[in-house]
This record gives C-alpha cells, structure tokens and sequence, in this order.
C-alpha cells in the first residue's frame, strides 16, 4: 500500500512539473497577446487557466499521499510552512514553499473579479519564483532526479521556460506595444483674461 | 459695466464681490430641485447637463445605497483659455461657497470639496473661513493637466489618487468619492445656484432665453484689444459678444475652447450664445471659451498646433486616445503644410477621426475629433 | 438586453474579445478593439460575451444589464 502510494506521489510530482511548466510557457504567452498555432488568443488564455487549475489538482494529489506515505514523514504542518519538516527540511521546505506560492496564484486569479487587476497582476509575478522553486523541490528531494528519463523530462522543461522567459524580455515580445507617452508641448494661441475679472 | 455694453451684458450678477455670504441656507432638500428644474439651470462646465436631473439622480442613488452623499465644486479649469472659473472663485467666492452649501442640503451631503486652480486655493481658504456652513467644505488644489478637471479625474484626485479620468461603468452620481453617491457641478454652476436660491427661478429666467435661461460667464482670447472674462446671456448675439473684447477683425472665432468647433466670420455674425444655435455649426457654449483668429493666422496649421497639445494632455491610458490623437495631429499638420491638398489626406483625416470618437475612458478623443472636424469643415476649402 | 462594456484604461489590445465577439468588435490598426465603449449585446452572442468577459486577460470587459447611454 506505502509503495502505491510513494508511486503515486513521484508520479504526480513529476506531471505537475510538466504542468506547471506548460502553465508559465503559455501565462508568457497570454501576456504576449499573440496566437499560438492551433491556439487562438482567447484559448492560450483559457488553457493557461485550464492548465493552473489541473496542476493545481496534481499538486493536491501530490502532497497528499506523502501526507499519507511513512516514508516521507511529513504531516500537515510540514506541507504548508516552509522548512518545517523532520526530514530532509531544505529540499521539502523548498516544495512546501512552492506549494504556497501555486495556491496564491491560483487562489488568486480565481478571485480576480474581487481583488482587482493591480493586486491580482503584483501577485503573478510569484509565477516566476514559483517555477523554479518547484523544480529545486524535485530535483533535491526526488528519487528518480539521476535517472534518464527523469533527467530528460527535466532538461525539456528546464528549455521550455528559459525559451519562454527569453522570448518574454526579447525586444518584439508583445504584438500590440505598452502604450508610450505622447509629448507634451505648449498650448498655442491662447491669451487669457485678467484675474481681477469683468472689465 | 458700461451702459453702451446692453445687452448682451447687462450687470454682472455672478461677478459681484461685495455680496454676503448667503445665511441661512433657504432652500432645502427637494424645494430645491424642484427650483432648480423650474430654473432651467444646466451644467456651466462643458457638457450642459440640466442640474436638476443631476440632483435627483444622486438623491435616487442614496436611497437605493444607503450612503450619504459627496458634494464636489469642480474649478479645476485645466482648459488653459479659459480663466472664468478662476476669476469667479477669487471674485467672488463666496456665491460659490453658497451654492455648494445648498447643492450639500440638497442632496443631505456631510461633506463637501472644492477642487480649484492653485492659483485660487488661498483666497478660497480665506473665504470658507470667514463662513459656518453646516457641511465643512475642503479646499484641494486641482491637478494641472486638460484632463484634470473630466469628474471621474476629480474624484480620483479627491481619493489621493492621480488625477486621471478612470473608467464610468459606474456613473460619479452613484459611485464617486470613496464609492459614495456624488455629485459633481463645475463652481461657475454652484454660483448660479446660490444666486437662484436668494432670487428664485423667475428672477434665473429674467435673463437668456427660454430654452436656455440666465447668463454665463465667457472667456476671450487671442485676436482682442481686451482680452478678459464677461458675463453674457444665453442667446445674446455672437457678434456682441466677442465685441465686448474688441476683436481685431472679422475672423473665425473657436467657440467652446479645445474641445469646440470653429466658426466662420459670416457664422459667427449669424449665430447666438447658446447651445441651439451654435449646434446648427456643430459648436455648443462649452464652458465659455472664445478664441478669435488673429487676421493672416491658417486655421489649419493653429488647429494642428491646438491638436498636437491636446494629444500631449492625453492621460495615457487608453490606446485609441494615445495612438490616434497624434496621429491626427500629424495628419492635419501636413494638410496645413499644404501637403494635403489632395482629397485622399483629408478622408485619411477623416478615418483617424472615426477610429479615435468614442474610444476612450473620457470625452477627449471625442472634444478632439470635434475641433479637427470644424476646422476640415471652415477652412478645409482654403487649402 | 445586456450590454458589453469595455474599460479603455485596462485594455491593452490583447484581442480575444475580438475572436469571439467577430459580429460584434473589430480590430484596429494599433491593435485594440474597434468598437464603442457599451455594446448592446445580442440574446444569440450572450454566451460569447460572457466568455470574453471571463478570458480578457486585462479584465477590461464586463456585461451589464444596462442599456448602451
Ligand atoms: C486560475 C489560474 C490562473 C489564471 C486565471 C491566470 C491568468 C493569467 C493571465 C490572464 C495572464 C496574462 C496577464 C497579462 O496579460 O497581463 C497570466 C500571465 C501569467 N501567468 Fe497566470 N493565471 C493563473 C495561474 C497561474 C499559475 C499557477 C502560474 C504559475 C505557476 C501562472 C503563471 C503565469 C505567468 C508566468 C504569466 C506571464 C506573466 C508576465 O510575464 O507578465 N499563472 N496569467
Ligand atoms: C477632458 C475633460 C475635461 C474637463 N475639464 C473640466 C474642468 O476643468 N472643469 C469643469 O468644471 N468641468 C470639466 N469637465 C466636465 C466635467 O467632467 C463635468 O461634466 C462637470 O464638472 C460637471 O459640472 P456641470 O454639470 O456643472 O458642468 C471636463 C470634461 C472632460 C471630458
Ligand atoms: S480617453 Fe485619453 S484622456 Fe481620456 S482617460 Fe483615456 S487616455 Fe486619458
Ligand atoms: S480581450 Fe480584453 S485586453 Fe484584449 S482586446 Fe479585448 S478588451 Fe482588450
């Protein structure tokens, strides 16, 4: 039973890794405004949700059979407050503290109706700490980190968000360019009364 | 006031410094809407709203939040040809102070701002402290911008906010200052409500016309022996009342400020001060603001100037406003430099104009388009 | 009927409405919605809206029941 368990735990680390990956590949993209092949704009945007959602969900999965697997000796405290755990406090704290941060995007966006774009949009910037803090998380804690395939999951998402981080602070990154000031100049023609009033 | 001056301007009644403090307060809750309609009274700070309609909407919008209400004088007067409101706030502050007290009662308001151009703060601050209104009144310098003074700018100002225009999904009389009902009323509005309530409506009606009763105060700049602020009756010849500053010629005349429309000299001898006349020409009083050509100046390239400024006091927020108001900017420039004689320059101009009118958070683009279409339409042909 | 309105200060011309409401917002040539800030909506391009109005990544849109002013 403890060994389904701890399967199903790497299992599910590992598809929230990929997922999440997808997730911060295609926020950059809605940020972008541009379509993705197969994806119109509208739809990288719903996916991007879809798929936070659906890593959200992984990761629920994930912690909660180790909250159940001896092995790992983690109980509820431990899950949520970072360095907190018996064993292995750094590389677990690590993923107690990206746990924290997927929540609050993901808490966060749901909400975004009610805590307004400004807060909402401060908050997601989180996403770009979270990644590789998740991935620290599987690389130091995980059992299978050296094995091939592993490895080549990794390098792929590893490639995936330095592409997608790359294209994001490139020069022609957005289709429709933030807004730039106009210059200001002087009001012409204008000579205007006497401040002591009617004459 | 000379006698050779009447009309249009008879006495000045908004411009008088000497008058008391008006205490107390005789008209209150909804005697005075019911004045107010019976008066006529619109909106003296650009779009002419009837203040009546303004005061019952507020009054519907307490009852069904529940909040009380904000009163707000907004003399933030970011046109820069326009001086009226500054002239009336150090003339004669007081009758704005009463307006603003009545405006408060009216609608059961507990506090009330008067948002003003810097220049005036001082002279506004010495006269509220010479008075014991029930609602306390604080004075706040306005932002210095165009746009400064739009409501929704105001009311972002008022909630330590930059004072930009912000979105109107929620109108100001239902949700403004803090999320309370508010009413705005430009200050040169206040005054004929302090004045409406010491005479009444029949005393407002005695002057302008019946469609569009009592006075306004007027701005005139530019090509004018006596550059200055008058008091004028709605209606009054349009002639007459550039003539009270002494034009220096018969040349087009800019009627209602930036956001105006030109008018030409044969348009300018056949149409009176107020909204139905001046409609026929696609021009309206706006705030007051008159302009007069300086004789040998091209329209066009002025135009180009006035909108190359106005892009420049865009808030930057709303990309059809940032993006087409230099470009028409840039358009009219060239067809001023005579590069556009051709007929595809001036459909160029017209299809930015459509592009920019409606699309943005407040009526700038739309004051814009307004003053590029008059000026296409008076001196299109010349060039 | 509902209206769709659009809130030019969050904008940023990032176009899904534009896929989903073709009927009703066009695009212009800077790449933001062409359209009038409240847009009656028709009964038939109701679930449309409220689909842009969940997917605008700017949180410019939003329905309301009021008529367009
Ligand atoms: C229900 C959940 C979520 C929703 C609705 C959502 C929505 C969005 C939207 C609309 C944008 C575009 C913002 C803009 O264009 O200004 C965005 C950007 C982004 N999102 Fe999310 N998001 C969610 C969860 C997540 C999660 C869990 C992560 C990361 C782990 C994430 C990572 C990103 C990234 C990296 C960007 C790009 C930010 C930038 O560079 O400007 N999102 N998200
Ligand atoms: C771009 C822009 C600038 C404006 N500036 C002023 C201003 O400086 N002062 C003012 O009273 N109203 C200004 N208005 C009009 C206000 O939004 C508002 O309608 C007015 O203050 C209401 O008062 P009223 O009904 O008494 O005229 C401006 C409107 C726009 C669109
Ligand atoms: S329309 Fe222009 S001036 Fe008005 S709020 Fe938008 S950007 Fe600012
Ligand atoms: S989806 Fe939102 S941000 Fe994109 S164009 Fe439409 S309103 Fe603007």
């Amino acid at each position: 039973m403890s060994d389904a368990l701890w399967y199903l735990g790497r299992g599910t680390g590992v598809v929230s890794l990929v997922l999440l990956t997808l997730v911060v590949a295609l926020g950059v993209a809605t940020r972008s405004g541009r379509p993705l092949p197969g994806l119109p704009r509208f739809a990288v945007t719903a996916v991007h949700r879809s798929a936070s959602l659906l890593a959200g969900v992984f990761l629920a999965i994930h912690v909660g059979t180790l909250l159940f697997d001896p092995y790992a000796g983690l109980n509820l405290v431990s899950l949520v407050v970072p360095f907190s755990a018996g064993a292995h406090p750094f590389w677990y704290g690590l993923g107690a503290l990206g746990l924290d941060l997927i929540l609050a995007l993901v808490v966060t966006s749901v909400l975004r109706d009610r805590i307004g774009p400004r807060v909402w949009r401060g908050i997601h910037w989180a996403a770009y700490a979270s990644w590789p803090i998740a991935l620290a998380h599987g690389l130091g804690s995980g059992s299978d980190a050296s094995t091939g395939w592993m490895l080549t999951i990794t390098g792929v998402c590893v490639a995936t968000v330095l592409a997608a981080v790359g294209w994001r602070v490139s020069e022609r990154f957005a289709e429709v360019p933030d807004l730039a000031p106009v210059p200001v100049t002087a009001p012409p023609l204008v000579g205007t009364g006497p401040p002591e009033g009617p004459r | 006031m000379t006698a050779t001056l009447d009309p249009p301007v008879r006495t000045s009644p908004l411009l008088d410094a000497t008058r008391p403090p008006l205490r107390p307060v005789p008209l209150r809750g909804a005697a005075v809407i019911a004045e107010v309609a019976a008066a006529g009274l619109t909106g003296r700070g650009g779009a002419g709203f009837p203040m009546a309609r303004k005061l019952a909407a507020v009054n519907a919008a307490v009852t069904v939040t529940g909040r009380t209400p904000v009163v707000v004088g907004n003399g933030s007067e970011g046109e820069p040809a326009s001086s009226k409101d500054r002239v009336l706030l150090t003339t004669a502050p007081h009758l704005v102070l009463d307006g603003l007290a009545v405006a408060a009662d009216a609608v059961g308001a507990d506090r009330a701002h008067l948002v003003v151009t810097p220049a005036a703060v001082a002279a506004v601050r010495a006269a509220v402290a010479q008075r014991s209104d029930r609602v306390p009144v604080d004075v706040v310098a306005a932002g210095e911008h165009f746009v400064s003074g739009e409501e929704t700018a105001v009311v972002a100002g008022l909630e330590g906010r930059r004072a930009v225009p912000g979105d109107k999904f929620r109108r100001v009389v239902e949700s403004g200052v803090h999320g309370r009902p508010t009413l705005v009323q430009n200050v040169e509005t206040l005054a004929h409500l302090g004045l409406i309530a010491r005479s009444g409506a029949a005393w407002f009606r005695s002057r302008g016309t019946a469609a569009e009763p009592g006075t306004a105060l007027v701005t005139i700049s530019g090509a004018v022996a006596r550059p200055g602020v008058f008091e004028v009756d709605h209606g009054a010849p349009l002639r007459d009342v550039v003539g009270l500053a002494g034009p220096r010629g018969e040349t087009p005349v800019l009627v209602g400020g930036f956001h105006g429309a030109w008018l030409a000299p044969h348009e300018v001898a056949g149409a009176a001060f107020c909204r139905a006349s001046l409609g026929t020409f696609g021009a309206s009083p706006g705030a007051g603001v008159l302009i007069v050509l300086p004789a040998g100046a091209s329209g066009l390239a002025e135009t180009a100037r006035i909108t190359a400024y106005l892009a420049g006091q865009s808030a930057g927020q709303c990309g059809p406003c940032v993006n087409g108001l230099p470009r028409l900017a840039a358009e009219l420039g060239r067809v001023a430099a005579g590069h556009g004689s051709r007929p595809d320059d001036r459909a160029e101009l017209y299809r930015l104009a459509g592009l920019t009118e409606g699309r943005g958070a407040c009526h700038h683009p739309d004051g814009t388009v307004r003053l590029v279409g008059s000026a296409l339409r008076v001196f299109g042909a010349r060039s | 009927m509902t209206t769709l309105h659009l809130d030019w200060t969050r904008c940023r011309g990032r176009g899904g409405c534009v896929e989903l409401l073709p009927e009703l917002i066009g695009r212009d040539e800077w790449g933001y919605p062409l359209t009038a800030t409240d847009v009656p909506v028709p009964r038939a391009l109701r679930g449309a809206a409220e689909q842009a109005v969940r997917d605008c990544p700017r949180m410019a849109l939003q329905l309301s029941p009021r008529f367009a002013e």
